[in-house]
């Protein structure tokens, strides 16, 4: 089935007055030989029978919604309101385009510029922009600013080892062109020292020092004497900070940062497999101009209303070109409008409540886990809704078993750390009750007994 | 009166959503130092936020209530099915680090994705991951560069892009600290061959085309094109943007190009949400197929007549390594397969021909009265002069005059090469009322613009909010609300 509104009458009056003879007329332009080749796809499908197989596919998997859900690692359970889906289905919002064109699209814009206001409230900071993909290439954007910043003079990037191992991943991947050095995060580096460890390799080639909020097992430092440390080099900090987590903890802007990102998927966007999320990025005033992503800032129209734009566009691709800070063209909008309404209908009390929960039920099943014989916490340092857990038997062995009972286990941190062999990431949110709590730790004493 | 900001709709001690009591034991907070003292966050009951939302999205103007031409946006309808069938339960609640045999729904849809995209626009392999246009753009030309770096050829650091190009294809190659050599269009909308040629040598990347171009028009000589580049040893690189046009037309692949970028959120319906988020899947010929971005879903055991195969990840050889966290913008993918499967091979022979029909008969509607340079048969979308002569009417004032005829405007001052440019795209998904009615306003604004011209270059009139001081904007630069300052929180 298509979506085709033209008769065969209408299409037939549409050719005369085009003056060709057939719609495969109008595409003589086509090298002959390569034209209208034979697609090898299944045949169409009605709408009846595409739901069908959708709700198929969809049914064979096993979801954090059939499982206790005690993965994280970037990605988190959290409630969605019902609220939320409701106004992100009026076909205002999510059948427009970016909004260039300010008159007819106010709705977006102010949501826009809503979500910026709501950002720098959680992030401390002074200004955000529309978001960016995710967190990670959030990231990897603000590499791109602290380079232009210093005109690509500076060309050292410190990087904490408990920074997300896909983040690392793709800033990586981000700055193949740039001839940059990226250090901190090697095979050797201690994950038991405290930030200020970076500190000796912070120097006068560094851009960037890039750290994460809670950290990737679940930490809570305050950075305050780190970025002390690299604003006396010269170089800009960037937290990746959680959303949630900085309703209860002091935000990266009073701890000095220059820079604060993240993944944006806490605050009411569904898990989905990992995306659809977005990226939030938040910055000083005085990196406006250095920062990639759209803008939205505040007007007045020819009737004096107060109105909304897209604003400081000669950053971007369109106009700029080449010299673009980036050559990013959309944002998450129906993400950050999502977001918006998360944060509007949770409020303060009901965001504190999240956050308060998630700490509460994490410490619980933390405390706990570590009551079994041969089970520890890795670390001993504050932990927000994460944390690692050491076991006397393979994580992928316990993980199955775990299946098995129908829990969703943690995060193996093996494949990414080598040192951190037989440790589990454990997430645990609002979502998780004491008894899933409790029955993570029966069964994994039972694995364990075993 | 103008909806306030929701920090202005704010009103102390006011809750929407709540949670439930904790139902483990309590546990101190760490020290306080570590801790944040205030959450200046609105405060609103449930009522007051959709009522505040509601109001914004009639502030909004969407594919759902109109004519939306935008050009090189294809502003398709966004069928309803699809909206379902990315949120059925299974996809949504499903986490991107679950093991692969509780996911194989989602990784059989993945693989099959790929295979179709694949078939499709005849490339050899196709990676789902880059969340947009642009991202698929730069993850090709990483691609390109690891390519030439990994045969040892290193000098290789100039990007050909036409004069017609989108903006995003010079900034991809300029976030590579690649240079670009910018190539004209000839008289017909074509590369011009002779500067292209004289462009190619050892040093060039490759080539970063639009084809059907930005005027609208499928290049005559792209065979040739190719083989310039190619002869050179540059690497072609398509720009996906356009594709609406060539579904079961002609396969980029069979052309020649290397590498190509699609455009979910265009081509294959799904919504562009005011702004995102979009899908700009890659597809890659044969040489660049062991540089994709890792992880790709492969079937990594094989299945008989009894046993489905099983879906895993695969990591190819000499990845460029990852573009995003996790797998991309599965919400997005869900949409364009379903849109796939419910048209079927001949279902998108059709989209494309739809597509440039609508095109062709607007542009026969207008031509008599705009000047619509290189004109020939285009494809989906063509790019006319915004100007009327004897008036100093701009592109500009047409397309705010056309939203008081309740039309979304076509894009403006695009492509750079045309004079006063309106870039129209319609798509397939339009009758032929609606496109005789904004013809008719079009013909009628070019009217007004000679009997009334303060008329249009006030527009608009008829909407709710008139042109905004965008000098001002970019001035004061006021990008964020806050609670008011004596604002108490409990």
């Amino acid at each position: 089935m298509t979506y085709i509104p033209i008769s065969p009458k209408e299409r037939d009056a549409m050719l005369d007055a085009i003056g060709v003879k057939s719609l495969d007329a109008l595409f003589d332009s086509v090298p002959a030989k390569y034209r209208f080749p034979q697609l090898d796809l299944p045949a169409a499908m009605t709408e009846m029978e595409a739901a069908a197989l959708l709700g198929e596919l969809a049914a064979s998997n096993e979801t954090a919604r059939d499982l206790a859900c005690f993965l994280g690692a970037g990605a988190y359970n959290h409630y969605i309101p019902s609220v939320i889906d409701h106004m992100l289905r009026r076909g205002e919002f999510y059948t427009a385009y970016t909004p260039y064109q300010p008159e007819i699209s106010q709705g977006t814009l102010q949501a826009i510029f809503e979500y910026q206001s709501l950002m720098t409230t959680l992030t401390g900071m002074e200004l955000s922009n529309a978001s960016h993909y995710d967190g990670a290439t959030a990231a990897a954007e603000a590499v791109n600013l602290a380079f232009a910043q210093f005109r690509g003079k500076r060309r050292k990037v410190v990087i904490s080892p408990s920074v997300h191992p896909q983040y690392r991943e793709t800033i990586r991947t981000y700055t193949q062109g740039m001839d940059l050095k990226l250090v901190g995060d090697g095979a050797d580096a201690d994950l038991q020292a405290a930030p200020e460890a970076l500190s000796p390799l912070i120097d006068q080639e560094t851009c960037l020092v890039i750290v994460q909020y809670p950290d990737f097992f679940g930490r809570i430092f305050d950075y305050t004497k780190l970025v002390e440390n690299a604003h006396s080099k010269g170089a800009l900090v960037c937290v990746v900070a959680n959303p949630t987590a900085l309703a209860l903890f002091k935000t990266p802007g009073s701890m000095g940062a220059d820079v604060v990102v993240g993944d944006g998927q806490p605050l009411g966007l569904p898990l989905w497999f990992g995306g659809p999320s977005l990226g939030f990025f938040t910055t000083k005033k005085s990196y406006v101009h250095k920062m990639a992503g759209r803008l939205v800032g505040e007007t007045v129209d020819t009737r004096g209303e107060k109105s909304y734009v897209l604003t400081l566009t000669a950053r971007e691709q369109h106009i700029k070109r080449e010299k673009a800070t980036s050559n990013i063209c959309s944002n998450q909008g129906l993400m950050a409008l999502a977001s918006a309404i998360y944060l509007s209908s949770l409020g303060q009390t009901g965001l504190r409540q999240v956050a308060d929960l998630c700490y509460q039920k994490a410490h619980y099943a933390a405390e706990e886990l570590s009551k079994l014989p041969g089970v520890g916490l890795c670390f001993s340092q504050p932990f927000f809704h994460e944390f690692a857990v050491c076991f006397p038997k393979p994580v992928a062995d316990l993980n199955a078993h775990l299946l098995e009972h129908g829990i969703l286990g943690g995060y193996n941190l093996e494949q990414d750390y080598p040192s951190l062999q037989n440790h589990m990431l454990i997430a645990v949110t609002e979502m998780n009750s004491k008894d899933e709590i409790d029955a993570l730790v029966s069964v994994l004493k039972e694995a364990l007994d075993a | 009166m103008r909806e306030k900001t929701i920090f202005e709709l704010s009103s102390p001690g006011r809750t929407g959503v709540t949670f439930p009591k904790s139902d483990v034991p309590e546990y101190d907070l760490p020290n306080e130092e570590l801790l944040r003292k205030e959450l200046p966050l609105p405060e609103l009951a449930e009522v007051d936020v959709v009522r505040h939302y509601m109001k914004l999205s009639k502030y909004n103007y969407g594919v759902d209530l109109g004519f939306y031409p935008l050009g090189s946006c294809t502003m398709k309808y966004n069928p309803k099915i699809n909206e379902d069938t990315c949120r059925l339960p299974g996809f949504v609640f499903s986490h991107p680090l679950q093991p692969i045999e509780t996911v194989q729904g989602n990784l059989a849809l993945l693989y099959e994705m790929q295979e179709w995209l694949k078939e499709i626009s005849g490339f050899a392999g196709v990676t789902l991951q880059p969340a947009a246009g642009a991202h698929g753009e730069f993850t090709g030309v990483l691609m390109m560069n690891a390519y030439h770096k990994s045969r040892g050829d290193t000098k290789r650091t100039k990007m050909i892009v036409p004069d017609s190009a989108h903006g995003t294809n010079p900034a991809s190659a300029g976030m590579m600290g690649m240079s670009i050599v910018v190539i004209p269009s000839d008289e017909r909308g074509n590369v011009n061959l002779e500067a292209l040629k004289a462009a190619c040598d050892d040093t060039v990347v490759g080539m970063m085309l639009t084809n059907p171009n930005t005027l609208g028009l499928f290049d005559e000589n792209v065979e040739q094109i190719v083989k310039i580049v190619h002869d050179c040893g540059g690497l072609m690189y398509g720009d996906g943007a356009n594709l609406n046009a060539l579904l079961g037309i002609v396969r980029p692949g069979d052309l020649g190009f290397d590498v190509m970028h699609f455009n979910l959120h265009k081509t294959f319906a799904v919504p562009h949400g005011g702004g995102g988020p979009g899908s700009g899947p890659v597809g890659v010929g044969e040489k660049l197929l062991d540089f994709l971005p890792a992880p790709l879903i492969a079937i990594v055991e094989e299945g008989d007549e009894e046993i489905p195969p099983l879906f895993g990840y695969y990591t190819p050889e000499k990845t460029i390594g990852r573009m995003k966290a996790f797998h991309g913008h599965f919400g997005a993918i869900v949409r364009s397969y379903t849109y796939i499967a419910m048209h079927g091979p001949d279902g998108l022979k059709d989209v494309s021909q739809y597509a440039v029909l609508n095109a062709n008969y607007l542009a026969a509607r207008l031509r008599n009265t705009y000047r619509i340079p290189h004109d020939r048969i285009c494809m989906h979308e063509f790019v006319m002069e915004g100007s009327v002569p004897g008036t100093d009417v701009r592109a500009l004032d047409i397309a705010k005059r056309l939203m008081d005829y309740d039309f979304h405007p076509p894009t403006n001052y695009f492509p750079l090469i045309v004079h006063e440019a309106l870039m129209i795209e319609p798509t397939e998904t339009e009758n032929k009322d609606t496109l005789d009615a904004f013809a008719d306003a079009l013909i009628k604004i070019a009217e007004e613009a000679k009997t009334n011209p303060e008329l249009v270059k006030s527009a608009p009139h008829k909407t709710l909010f008139g042109r905004m001081d965008e000098v001002k904007a970019a001035r004061e630069l006021v990008l964020c609300c806050w609670l008011p300052e004596n604002y108490s929180a409990e």
